[in-house]
């Protein structure tokens, strides 16, 4: 009885660590890539570790690239997304947490729907409406975009952190004479902070993710984001593997970052997502 | 709005006629900018490209913009690569959501019990899921590749391939890198939500059923399965069309090749948009996925119905 306690034990870790390596070989196998000197990319194909690492590729990437660009564009277009989503879904996710309105139904089936349909059929559409208002090939096109694609999502997950903050808090100072929106400014949003921060990370994540609108919708290497800079330096130099995933290892250290900040509310966000990736 | 309900027992303070139409228009405030978002840069495009499917849109053509009637519907009756992206998105689709399901109710189960670094554990299994789609697309295409990757000098030395070549071009064979791509990127997903049902399930109903002399397998049987029953059914339903939409991988790794073997509608929707810039046929495909997609939706629905009046 105690031999096969022990051995479950035994089992349920080496499970578990089997995960754990599947997970992370991928990762490992990118950082490996990036830190082997060129002359020994072949000669040494699969050894788990290279006899001699070096930073060479990652030090090319950084001074005599296009990538610190890309990854500034994407800084900036993830970034804005991420504030002017939060900033929308805070309001909406409030509307819908604590207020009964007529259309309530309607809008919050009006959301649930976006999450459901394939937004790849958008593409041709959107690219035509950005297009003369000069929004194509524009930082600016691919926030506007982004933003309205994750205000849904972000809206359910604000309103489930609202739902958690209890209503006394506002009809009490509201009994003292604030407006609502004074009450919902100064004493509910800063309860909300963790959840701000969640949704923050949420979106970020997401956007700094997409690939298929920012290929679209744009094609200089000015404007262009990580995803789109990566995909055109893997057509163009498709010999230099070194190079390409030290710049992959870049694009992960934001998206690791954020992770870290959302980790404790992964539950929270997949749920009120429930479609979301 | 809460506050007027309240007070309406009392007509000696009714607020002024301002307020109260302030107070009405409140929640339409809060939700405008945000509805007003999700309706031009969603809700209108999709009209547009709805109506895109029945005129000839190419963007480089100048001549292009007139109605073609059900031209594009015709071409697609006729057209391999549409069948065969069916077939792919249905053998996509299966598959992926399958994998990531079983793997990730193991992962969940064996999440579910406290050990020593369960939190590390949790933290780097999960880990996939933050990595963006587009790398973790480059990332396995890379592990395929003979060149720099270790799976097929691995595969080849277990025997499993007669030589270490790329199966991302094979035709027979490519399907299934993006398919394992996905499933890495997907376990994390199917483990948290299930991991968090898991952890609802009362622990006494287990501490019951094991004096009344249960074994692991029959407490797995008839407290834990028909406990996650909802949310497996929820979360499988609305995967299957997230992934069946989802071409961001198999864009990544074969844009679809070799030879159209792993184009599956999404993908190809794209391709007809980004590559040939053919608008309107890809309106046409777009329109029939949709469709498909309202179809499945409604077979849930009735489903569900059917099943409740069962009970």
């Amino acid at each position: 009885m105690r031999a096969n306690k022990a051995f479950l034990i035994i089992a349920h870790r080496l499970a578990i660590l089997a995960y754990i390596a599947f997970a992370l070989f991928p990762l490992f196998w990118l950082l490996k890539v990036a830190v082997t000197p060129n002359d020994l990319l072949y000669s040494e194909g699969i050894r788990l570790w290279p006899s001699r690492a070096s930073l060479e590729h990652f030090d090319f990437v950084l001074r005599h690239s296009a990538f610190p660009v890309f990854f500034r564009n994407s800084l900036i277009v993830s970034g804005s997304t991420a504030v002017i989503v939060t900033i929308l879904a805070s309001l909406s996710g409030y509307a819908l947490s604590r207020f009964r309105f007529r259309g309530k139904y309607w809008l919050v089936t009006l959301m649930l729907l976006t999450q459901m349909f394939p937004l790849v059929m958008l593409v041709a559409p959107i690219f035509k409406i950005l297009s003369p208002l000069g929004l194509t090939n524009s930082l600016t096109g691919l926030v506007v975009v982004y933003t309205a694609f994750n205000v849904p999502f972000a809206t359910f997950l604000m309103q489930s952190f609202f739902d958690g903050i209890p209503k006394d808090l506002e009809e009490a100072a509201m009994i003292d004479g604030a407006t609502q929106f004074v009450a919902f400014r100064q004493i509910i949003l800063p309860l909300t902070l963790p959840g701000i921060a969640a949704t923050l990370g949420f979106v970020f994540t997401a956007a700094w993710s997409e690939l298929l609108f920012s290929l679209m919708l744009i094609s200089g290497n000015a404007q262009a984001t990580f995803p789109v800079g990566l995909l055109s330096f893997v057509s163009k130099f498709s010999v230099d593997f070194g190079q390409m995933m030290a710049a992959g290892v870049l694009a992960l250290i934001p998206a690791c970052l954020f992770f870290l900040l959302i980790q404790r509310y992964l539950v929270q966000g997949l749920t009120a997502g429930a479609v979301k990736g | 709005m809460a506050y007027a309900a309240r007070h309406e027992g009392l007509p000696a303070i009714r607020p002024p006629l301002m307020k109260r139409i302030a107070d009405a228009s409140a929640p339409y405030l809060y939700t405008a900018p945000a509805l007003i978002l999700i309706v031009t840069v969603m809700l209108v495009p999709l009209v547009l490209g709805i109506s895109y499917a029945f005129r000839d849109i190419q963007l480089l053509n100048p001549f292009s913009g007139g109605f073609v009637g059900l031209d594009h519907f015709r071409a697609l009756a006729q057209d391999q690569a549409f069948f065969r992206s069916l077939r792919n998105t249905l053998w996509w689709t299966g598959a992926s959501v399958f994998l990531q399901f079983a793997f990730g109710l193991i992962l969940a189960l064996l999440l579910d019990k406290p050990f020593h670094g369960r939190a590390v554990a949790q933290a780097l299994v999960f880990l996939p899921w933050a990595v963006p789609s587009f790398l973790a697309g480059l990332n396995w295409a890379w592990l395929f590749n003979p060149v720099v990757g270790p799976l097929p000098h691995w595969l080849f030395a277990m025997g499993i391939m007669s030589q270490p070549t790329n199966i991302l071009s094979d035709p027979q064979l490519a399907m299934w890198g993006p398919i394992v791509a996905n499933i890495w990127w997907g376990i994390p997903f199917f483990a948290i939500t299930l991991l968090a049902a898991l952890q609802a399930i009362p622990r006494d109903l287990y501490e019951a059923a094991s004096i009344d002399g249960a074994g692991p397998l029959q407490r797995f049987l008839s407290i834990t399965l028909p406990f996650l029953a909802p949310t497996i059914a929820i979360t499988i339903l609305l995967r299957t069309v997230w992934i069946s939409n989802f071409a961001d991988l198999i864009i990544v790794m074969t844009n679809g090749g070799p030879a159209d073997r792993t184009q599956i509608v999404a993908s190809y929707i794209f391709t007809q948009a980004f590559k040939r810039l053919d608008f309107g046929y890809a309106s046409a495909i777009a329109l029939v996925l949709l469709a498909l997609l309202l179809a499945y939706s409604l077979l849930i629905v009735i489903l569900r119905q059917w099943l409740l009046s069962k009970d």
